[in-house]
C-alpha cells in the first residue's frame, strides 16, 4: 500500500501517443508510469483508454473520488482501492478549504472573530458562532451575567439553524442517493428557515449574530409571529419526508445496514451527533452539560438503535421536530429586557438597525455619540477598535452542533485579541470514522455512508 | 526556530512539584497602547507589565476534581507511578481542571484516565497546539480535552515540548480518535507526535514549508488601498495588547 502512487499531477503527465484501438481523441487519457503502477488520469468518457486490450489490468484499483464530485459532500477528495465493486481501503484528502481562520483569529479583537468562525460550518453558522462566543464568555466570567432574553433569542436561533442544517443533509444525502425530491423538498423548507435567520440577524448566512455578552439585534418588530407562522406551516410542509425517506422501500433497500458504525466504534473515533445517537446513546451536550438555558426547556434526545445510514437519517428528521418544540417553548418564555450584557466594558455600544442604505447602527445611537455625547463618542471608539481586554488563562467550550460536539479551545494572553483559538469541528472528527464505515461495503454504498456523517469541509478544513 | 536573544523571555519553571506555586509567564510587556518608538513625554512607555497564566492550584482542587486526582493517583500506582511524578503540576481555573503531564508518563497517565470505572474518559475531543513563544524551553503545548460520557465530566492534559526538540508521545494507541488532530497540530505548529502511525500534513499542502500557526510564522496579507490612504494588512495593524 505505501508505495502506491495515487495521485499525478499535470506536470508529469505525458500523453502518450493513442494506445492500440483508440482512436486519435482530444479527451483520450492519460497516464504516466509509476513505481507502484500506470497511473492513470481520465476526466471522463475516456475510461475506454483505461480499458483498452494493453492498458495492462490490475486486480487492484484505486480510483480519486473528488475533490470535485457531485456527492461527495463538497470539496472533499476519497481516495478509494477497489476490488471489483467492493472497497478495499478508503482514505480521506481534505484541506481544499482550508482557509487559516483559527490564525486569522489571532489578528482580530475577540468580537470580530465571531465573524471568521461563523464562516467555518457554513450550514451551521449559528452554531459554531455559540461554541466560540461561550468559550470567550467562560474566559470573561460572564456566563451568567447574559441577560435571559438573549439567551432565549441565542436558542431560537441555534434550533432555527439546527432545523436548516438537518433539512440540508436529508436534502443532500437524498440527492446524493439519487431522491431528487428530497432535495427540492429540502431546500424548499430551509428556505423558508433562512427567511426567519435573515429577519432575526439580517443575514441569511454567516450572520455573526451571537456576541459575547448577547447577541447583536434585538428580535424585530412582528419577529415572534413570523416565527409561529413558519412553526405553523413547517409540520405539513414536511409531510412529504416521511414518504420520501422513512417508508419508501428504494430508499430503505439503499440505507439500511450499511455504513455500520456500533458504539464500540464511536467512541473510539471520538464520533459524536446523529452518528453517535444511531447507537442508541442517548448523547446530547444541550441535555448532559447544558449552555445557553437548554435546561429550562423540555426536549428528547432523539436514538436509534440500527447504527447505520436510515437511523441516522432518522434521527435528523426526529430532531427536527424537537427543535420545533425547543422554538415554540422558547417564544413563551421571551420576555422583554436586554440583548446584551450589562457590563459596559464589554457589552458592544450599538444595536443595529435597518436604514435607508442597508444594516447598520441604529440612528439613536449615532444622533447620541455623534451629537449629543463626546464620552460616548470616545467609549464606543474605544470598544470597536481596541476591543475588549480578556483576563489570561484557556478555557475550553463543549456544545452540540447540528452534526456534533463542537469544541473551542480559548487560550487568552490578557490582551484584546485572541492567543489561540482551536475549533474541534464535529465533522473533521467525524469523517475519520469514513474508513470504518466503507471498507468491505460496495462503492455505491460509500456515498450514503459519508451523506450520514453530513461533513460540511468549510468545517472541516477551517 | 528563530531566537530572539533580545526578547524579554522568561524561562519557564518546568520541574515544578504538584502544589507548588510557581506562575507560568506568558509575556513581558512595555508601554501602553501597542505603540512604541515615539517620543513618549505621558510615562506610559516605561510601564513594565508581566502577564501570567493562572497559578498552579494547591488540594483541594475542589468539587468532582480532587476524587478524579485520587482516583487516577490511585490507578497509577500499578504502573509504580505516583500522581506527583506524572504530574508536573494541577491548574484549576474557571472551573476546568488543567493535569500538565510529563510526556514520558502521558500514555499511561490517559490509559487510566479512559480505563479506570471511576474515570472513564471515553471520547477525547482531540489535541490544540499552542505555541508560547517566551516559554523558554516549553514552547510548544500540546492541549488534550478528554469526555467522560459516564460521569459527564472533562479534563484537560497539557504536556509541553521545546522548540528544539518539538517531540510529545502520540496518544492515537489509546485514542484512536486522536488520528487527524496529531496530525492537523503537526501540520501547524510542527509538534512531532512519536508512535503515530502515519504523521503527515493533513491541511496544507505536503510541500508546504514551515508550520503556519506558529507566532513566529506571519499572517501574510497585501495593504489595501482605498480612497488615497493605505491600510495596513492586520498583522502590522497596531494591536493593542
Amino acid at each position: 500500500m505505501d508505495d502506491v502512487t495515487y495521485e499525478t499531477s499535470f506536470d508529469d503527465v505525458v500523453n502518450e501517443p493513442p494506445l492500440s484501438g483508440v482512436d486519435s481523441d482530444a479527451f483520450a487519457g492519460t497516464y504516466d508510469t509509476t513505481e507502484g503502477g500506470r497511473v492513470y488520469t481520465v476526466t471522463g468518457q475516456d475510461w475506454d483508454t483505461v480499458l483498452a486490450p494493453d492498458a495492462g489490468h490490475h486486480e487492484r484499483v484505486v480510483v480519486n473520488m473528488g475533490p470535485q464530485h457531485p456527492s461527495t459532500h463538497g470539496v472533499l477528495r476519497l481516495i478509494l482501492e477497489l476490488e471489483g465493486e467492493v472497497v478495499t481501503e478508503a482514505r480521506c484528502g481534505i484541506g481544499y478549504l482550508h482557509t487559516g481562520i483559527e490564525k486569522n483569529l489571532e489578528y482580530r479583537s475577540w468580537t470580530q472573530g465571531v465573524s471568521f468562525v461563523t464562516r467555518m460550518d457554513y450550514l451551521a453558522c449559528m452554531a459554531n458562532e455559540a461554541g466560540y462566543v461561550l468559550a470567550v464568555e467562560k474566559l470573561l466570567g460572564i456566563v451568567d451575567d447574559v441577560p435571559p432574553r438573549a439567551q432565549v433569542i441565542r436558542v431560537i436561533a441555534l434550533e432555527l439553524q439546527r432545523i436548516s442544517s438537518h433539512l440540508v443533509a436529508l436534502a443532500t444525502g437524498g440527492f446524493e442517493m439519487g431522491a431528487l425530491t428530497a432535495m427540492t423538498n429540502g431546500f424548499r423548507d430551509r428556505e423558508e428557515i433562512l427567511r426567519l435567520i435573515e429577519m432575526m440577524s439580517g443575514l441569511r448566512m454567516n450572520n455573526a449574530f451571537i456576541r459575547p455578552g448577547g447577541v447583536a439585534q434585538d428580535l424585530p418588530e412582528g419577529g415572534v409571529e413570523q416565527i409561529r407562522e413558519v412553526l405553523d406551516k413547517l409540520p405539513r410542509q414536511l409531510d412529504g419526508v416521511p414518504q420520501l425517506l422513512v417508508d419508501n422501500g428504494v430508499w430503505k433497500d439503499r440505507t439500511s445496514g450499511i455504513g455500520y458504525l456500533d458504539l464500540a466504534g464511536c467512541m473510539a473515533l471520538g464520533v459524536t451527533g446523529p452518528v453517535l445517537r444511531a447507537t442508541g446513546l442517548p448523547y446530547d451536550i444541550r441535555k448532559s452539560m447544558p449552555y445557553f438555558g437548554y435546561e429550562q426547556y423540555d426536549f428528547d434526545v432523539v436514538t436509534e438503535t440500527s447504527c447505520d445510514v436510515y437511523g441516522r437519517f432518522l434521527i435528523r428528521i426526529g430532531e427536527i421536530n424537537e427543535s420545533m418544540r425547543i422554538i415554540a417553548q422558547a417564544l413563551d418564555k421571551l420576555e422583554p429586557g436586554p440583548v446584551m450584557v450589562a457590563d459596559k466594558k464589554i457589552a458592544w455600544p450599538a444595536q443595529l438597525s435597518i436604514g435607508g442604505d442597508g444594516q447598520g447602527n441604529s440612528l439613536d445611537h449615532i444622533r447620541h455619540i455623534m451629537g449629543e455625547s463626546m464620552e460616548a463618542l470616545i467609549h464606543h471608539f474605544k470598544l470597536v477598535t481596541e476591543g475588549f481586554h480578556v483576563p489570561p488563562g484557556q478555557v475550553f467550550s463543549w456544545t452540540e452542533a447540528p452534526r456534533g460536539a463542537l469544541g473551542v479551545h480559548a487560550v487568552s494572553d490578557g490582551g484584546t485579541r485572541p492567543f489561540r483559538v482551536h475549533v474541534r469541528d464535529p465533522s473533521f472528527n467525524n469523517l475519520q470514522a469514513t474508513a470504518a464505515m466503507c471498507e468491505g461495503g460496495q462503492v455505491a454504498d460509500v456515498i450514503g455512508a459519508v451523506a450520514s456523517i453530513d461533513p460540511v469541509m468549510g468545517g472541516v478544513d477551517r | 526556530m528563530t531566537e530572539t536573544p533580545d526578547a524579554p523571555g522568561v524561562s519557564a519553571e518546568v520541574v515544578v512539584p504538584s502544589g507548588a506555586t510557581t506562575i507560568p509567564v506568558l509575556d513581558v510587556r512595555s508601554g501602553m497602547f501597542g505603540g512604541s518608538g515615539s517620543g513618549d513625554t505621558s510615562g506610559y512607555g516605561g510601564l513594565v507589565r508581566t502577564i501570567e497564566l493562572p497559578p498552579p492550584t494547591v488540594r483541594p482542587f475542589g468539587g468532582w476534581f480532587d476524587e478524579v486526582a485520587d482516583e487516577v493517583g490511585l490507578a497509577l500506582a500499578d504502573d509504580g507511578l505516583t500522581f506527583d511524578e506524572a504530574v508536573i503540576h494541577t491548574v484549576v481555573d474557571r472551573g476546568e481542571i488543567t493535569f500538565h503531564v510529563r510526556p514520558e508518563h502521558l500514555l499511561a497517565f490517559l490509559r487510566r484516565l479512559r480505563d479506570e470505572p471511576g474515570l472513564r474518559f471515553e471520547i477525547c475531543a482531540g489535541v490544540s497546539g499552542v505555541h508560547y513563544p517566551h516559554m523558554v524551553g516549553a514552547e510548544l503545548h500540546a492541549v488534550w480535552h478528554l469526555v467522560s460520557v459516564t460521569h459527564n465530566r472533562i479534563v484537560r492534559v497539557e504536556v509541553s515540548a521545546s522548540e528544539q526538540h518539538p517531540h510529545v508521545p502520540s496518544v492515537v494507541s489509546v485514542y484512536p480518535a486522536d488520528d487527524w488532530h496529531e496530525r492537523e497540530t503537526f501540520d501547524m505548529f510542527g509538534i512531532v507526535f512519536d508512535g503515530h502511525p502515519g504523521l503527515t500534513r493533513i491541511l496544507m499542502p505536503d510541500d508546504w514549508v514551515g508550520h503556519p500557526q506558529r507566532k513566529d510564522y506571519p499572517l501574510g496579507g497585501i495593504p489595501v488601498e482605498y480612497k488615497g490612504a493605505t491600510i495596513p494588512p492586520p498583522d502590522q495593524r497596531r494591536s493593542y495588547t
